[in-house]
């Protein structure tokens, strides 16, 4: 299991093993949807915010 | 074999189909990331067996799909299903030459014969942006007061796009509807989407469960998927006391709430057509 920090809330955010960069996960503490942005060092940001034609 | 994964976020979805494309033999999955992507005329298609697109933004899939089919790839879903899908217009044109049920729709291009088109189907009706998902921008009309107002709104404070008006008869759901996925030449799951407001979608709080699947849901969806070009799709409907319409078609299917629910493992059926489709099968 890896960690990371929550950058809002610096909150310590258990993450899975095979975790990728891009992946969406959201901060237990503060409910932030946060992106991986590296897992090596494991560095989470902000997710990006919604745009016009994103969907299905 | 070579499979691409064209995404941009990693969701619960594409995650779900990154592990299963993994623990299959002989299967070497290429990530792409959408925002990383430079394309240059004249380079390859990755070498790619087949791409299966699951980007979050329908103009990057739109463009990344045509590039990667004109240099000899396979998409799943290909650039024709992603542009009928993407565009209401599109997609309810496909499903009327294939006299598929849907709701009675009008399309307009001003205020003034927007509003005469709301007239004609008689109100309330429902305002939908002919781009668009997960239920953004949808307006129940349930008057003349309101058409008004909202035409003006969208016409003055809107992009371009927001003027071309998409006009639906307003269909009462009694609390759900329904959404088919259909892979291939199977739909394999349903479930209703519930919810007391009249925008069903789970990206609005609609809540999912199972829905059996009977003959005329399983042929109704089939039928919608062939008329927008097949792949894998998800199938929104309404029930009606005279059967089922089609309400919209969806390309680039989210289904991480329909797993459990149906008791279908959706991302590995993905998966199996998807390497099916490289091995130059798997139809539809």
């Amino acid at each position: 299991m890896l960690t990371g920090l929550c950058p809002l809330c610096d909150a310590r955010i258990q993450l899975e093993a095979d975790v990728l960069p891009g992946e969406l996960v959201e901060c237990p503490e503060c409910a932030m949807e946060l992106e991986v942005v590296s897992t090596h060092p494991i560095r989470l940001a902000e997710a990006p915010q919604e745009e016009e034609d994103w969907g299905e | 074999m070579r499979i691409g994964l064209l995404h941009s976020l990693i969701r619960k979805e594409e995650k779900l189909l990154i592990q299963e494309f993994r623990n299959r033999p002989g299967v070497e999955l290429i990530l792409i990331d959408d925002r990383q992507l430079i394309l240059t005329p004249g380079q390859d298609g990755f070498s790619l067996d087949v791409l299966l697109e699951r980007s979050i933004n329908h103009s990057r899939a739109l463009h990344a799909l045509r590039w990667f089919e004109s240099a000899g790839v396979r998409c799943i879903n290909s650039s024709r299903v992603a542009f009928v899908c993407g565009n209401k217009l599109w997609t309810t044109e496909a499903l009327s030459r294939r006299g598929i049920p849907q709701p009675r729709v009008k399309i307009a291009f001003t205020e003034t014969s927007a509003l005469q088109a709301m007239e004609e189907l008689g109100y309330p009706v429902v305002l939908k942006p002919a781009l668009g998902s997960w239920g953004r921008l949808l307006a129940k009309v349930n008057d003349r007061d309101a058409a008004e107002a909202i035409l003006e709104h969208k016409t003055i404070l809107g992009s371009y796009h927001h003027s071309i008006f998409y006009i639906q008869e307003y269909i009462e759901k009694r609390g759900r509807d329904i959404r088919s996925f259909v892979i291939g030449n199977e739909c394999v799951a349903a479930i209703y989407r519930r919810s007391a407001h009249w925008i069903t979608n789970t990206a609005r709080g609609g809540q999912a469960e199972n829905c059996p699947l009977t003959q005329d849901l399983r042929h109704i969806s089939l039928q919608a998927a062939r008329a927008v070009g097949g792949g894998v799709v998800a199938i929104d409907l309404f029930e009606t006391e005279n059967g089922l319409l089609v309400n919209e078609v969806n390309s680039t299917m989210e289904f991480k709430n329909s797993i459990h629910t149906t008791g279908i493992p959706i991302h590995r059926l993905i998966v199996d057509y998807v390497i099916a489709v490289a091995r130059g099968g798997g139809g539809g």
